[in-house]
């Protein structure tokens, strides 16, 4: 009788104690964001820089930024 | 570094919505939903002006002070996004943001108010860059396509500009000389904190208007 008691109250035990695998961590926070010059995953991504190369993104910005926005540059 | 800026050139916005159209369409924003907007002053007298406002990723950005979950988060670029998986759709932000940047959607996980929604600077958000669970949470992570955001990309007189704050600071400067009017930079001094930008001109003592 003790022994079937036992075994019950284990079994018990076990499946609560497996219950907190399954939780979410509720940790403030956010989750880590990559960086904007490490490129992504898709077919949209301009020309004229490489990924991983933060200097290189910069300047590709930079140059657009340049190119498409100051018209005093481009104008006559 | 660097250190992503929003300009709005007041002398040159025409109120066409181009930005705004080009935002919802790029981010495919739902229905009751703007992230940017014009905001026409003195609308219908002579001399109006109108400005493109939406989050301008602030220095100090109150919205991440105020988070009672600490959703938001700063990348290098100086841009602020936030995490939708933690943002509870409180509204403290919307209160605390000078530029009434937060949007709530009017359906979602908690019915009235559903969880924040604002400009990302085309930066996506916490997941994958170019992800299509980004893309649904937070729209298209354009810089790291190494491209500028689509509202800025695509005003048609270039009254708005966006990217790293030297390269647009120029750009104006360069502007504001030639035409020799219009120094004013809305919102800039609230959003970077410069004593100037912003301000109307301090009076000087014996001169005569």
């Amino acid at each position: 009788m003790m022994k079937r008691i036992s075994r019950i109250s284990l079994s018990v035990l076990s499946v609560v104690a497996l219950t907190a695998c399954g939780e979410k961590a509720q940790t403030l926070g956010t989750k880590k964001d990559a960086t904007a010059y490490s490129g992504a995953a898709n077919s949209f991504v301009e020309a004229g820089w490489t990924a991983g190369d933060k200097n290189s993104w910069e300047q590709h910005l930079r140059a657009r930024s340049q190119y498409g926005q100051n018209d005093h540059s481009r104008a006559p | 570094m660097a250190r992503m800026k929003f300009i709005c050139d007041a002398e040159r916005c025409i109120e066409c919505n181009g930005c705004v159209t080009a935002c919802k369409n790029e981010h495919e924003v739902p229905w009751g939903v703007n992230r940017r907007r014009v905001v026409t002053l003195n609308d219908g007298v002579p001399g109006e002006k109108s400005i493109s406002v939406a989050c301008m990723h602030c220095s100090d950005a109150p919205c991440m002070a105020v988070c009672p979950v600490n959703c938001f988060y700063k990348t290098d670029e100086g841009v602020v996004l936030h995490d939708k998986d933690i943002c509870i759709g409180c509204g403290y932000c919307s209160y605390a943001c000078p530029f009434g940047a937060p949007q709530f959607p009017s359906q979602g996980t908690f019915g009235v108010r559903g969880k924040m929604d604002k400009c990302t600077f085309c930066a996506g958000g916490p997941e994958a860059n170019g992800s299509q669970a980004e893309f649904e949470k937070y729209g298209r992570n354009r810089l790291a396509e190494g491209k500028l955001p689509a509202c800025a990309e695509m005003c048609s007189t270039k009254a708005l500009l966006a990217g790293d704050g030297d390269v647009v600071a120029d750009i104006f400067r360069n502007r504001v000389l030639k035409r020799n009017k219009g120094a004013e930079v809305w919102g800039w001094g609230t959003a970077y904190g410069s004593k100037q930008a912003g301000q109307a001109p301090a009076k000087v003592e014996g001169v005569k208007k």
